[in-house]
């Protein structure tokens, strides 16, 4: 396949800078926003969220691990999602089970992401 | 594959996490995917920091819009058909050689979308979160921005209330230069305040 560097497929860059640096994180931007969007999600009670997931990272990062603001947003989306009853922790942890039980060379959606971490 | 209960968020790759959310969330109809597609390319290809290039580029050239854009930003913007979500609130702050304005968000990310379009990493990193509120100067002259002592260094935290946007000095020997030209000068790190406008 022929690199696409300027068309539909290439990366989305900002400045030079990828938007989102997996395709999971575009994901997790899109859910949100479309939340926000239909009403099903407030705001400002996912950026309140946001900023305690952000600030107890903060608090105690993890040794060794760098700051990923991508994963603080998805964790604030959970939680405020479970909160309000719509989708609990469990439902979620359950279906990412399924997921990653998936025989090898299903055809997943999102890249093959970086497991250095 | 350890138990349920106490493996609620690190264990599980995020990837696959925010692919099981929005499964089950479709599942219950509580989002389409072709909202979902639509706000990603949106963000990814429509709405960047090119928008709030023209926005700089106007009040370059044109002394009324510059009046209004800093009487009222988020009026004065929405006239050149950028609005949305996170640009509801703007406030635009005018570098000039006695003052210098740079913008964080001390507590989250908070930043003018339609505008600026999704922020960039480093103004999500703790580090500079923390440190350019505690050390303005420091953090600027690693930008390459060195201020001289007599310069006002002004840091100004964006929140869900007020989104700031710099209108950065035109530089010298731009005089001559059209208006689409301007905005060719103007980047993101320049309307964040970390850097200023290079003549070509």
């Amino acid at each position: 396949m022929q690199l696409d560097v300027d068309g539909p497929a290439a990366p989305p860059r900002s400045n030079g800078e990828l938007v989102f640096a997996e395709p999971w994180e575009g994901r997790a931007f899109g859910l949100t926003m479309a939340l926000v969007h239909g009403a099903v999600l407030d705001y400002e009670t996912f950026r309140t969220a946001l900023m305690e997931r952000i600030a107890a990272w903060e608090v105690a990062p993890p040794p060794g691990e760098e700051f990923r603001y991508y994963r603080c947003w998805l964790a604030a989306l959970e939680q405020v999602l479970g909160r309000a009853g719509l989708v609990s922790p469990d439902d979620v942890l359950r279906r990412s089970v399924e997921f990653a039980a998936r025989p090898a060379g299903h055809d997943h959606r999102h890249d093959d992401h970086d497991h250095s971490h | 594959m350890t138990d349920v209960a106490d493996t609620v968020e690190p264990a599980i790759d995020p990837a696959l996490r925010a692919e099981a959310l929005e499964s089950l969330l479709l599942e219950r109809g509580l989002v389409d995917t072709k909202t979902i597609e639509g706000f990603i390319h949106t963000y990814e290809t429509a709405v960047g920091p090119m928008n709030g290039a023209k926005v700089v580029a106007k009040a370059w050239t044109d002394p009324e819009y510059r009046q209004r854009l800093l009487t009222d930003g988020t009026a004065a913007i929405a006239e050149l058909g950028f609005k949305g979500p996170q640009g509801e609130h703007m406030v635009v702050v005018e570098n000039t050689p006695s003052v210098h304005h740079v913008v964080v968000c001390t507590l989250c990310s908070c930043y003018p979308w339609p505008v600026l379009g999704l922020p960039p990493s480093w103004y999500k990193d703790p580090a500079y979160r923390a440190r350019v509120v505690k050390e303005p100067r420091a953090v600027l002259a690693e930008w390459g921005t060195e201020l001289g002592p007599d310069v006002d260094v002004q840091v100004h935290d964006s929140s869900s209330e007020v989104r700031y946007l710099v209108l950065p000095e035109r530089p010298p020997g731009t005089e001559g230069m059209t208006e689409e030209e301007l905005v060719g000068l103007v980047t993101r790190d320049t309307m964040v305040g970390v850097r200023k406008v290079q003549a070509p």
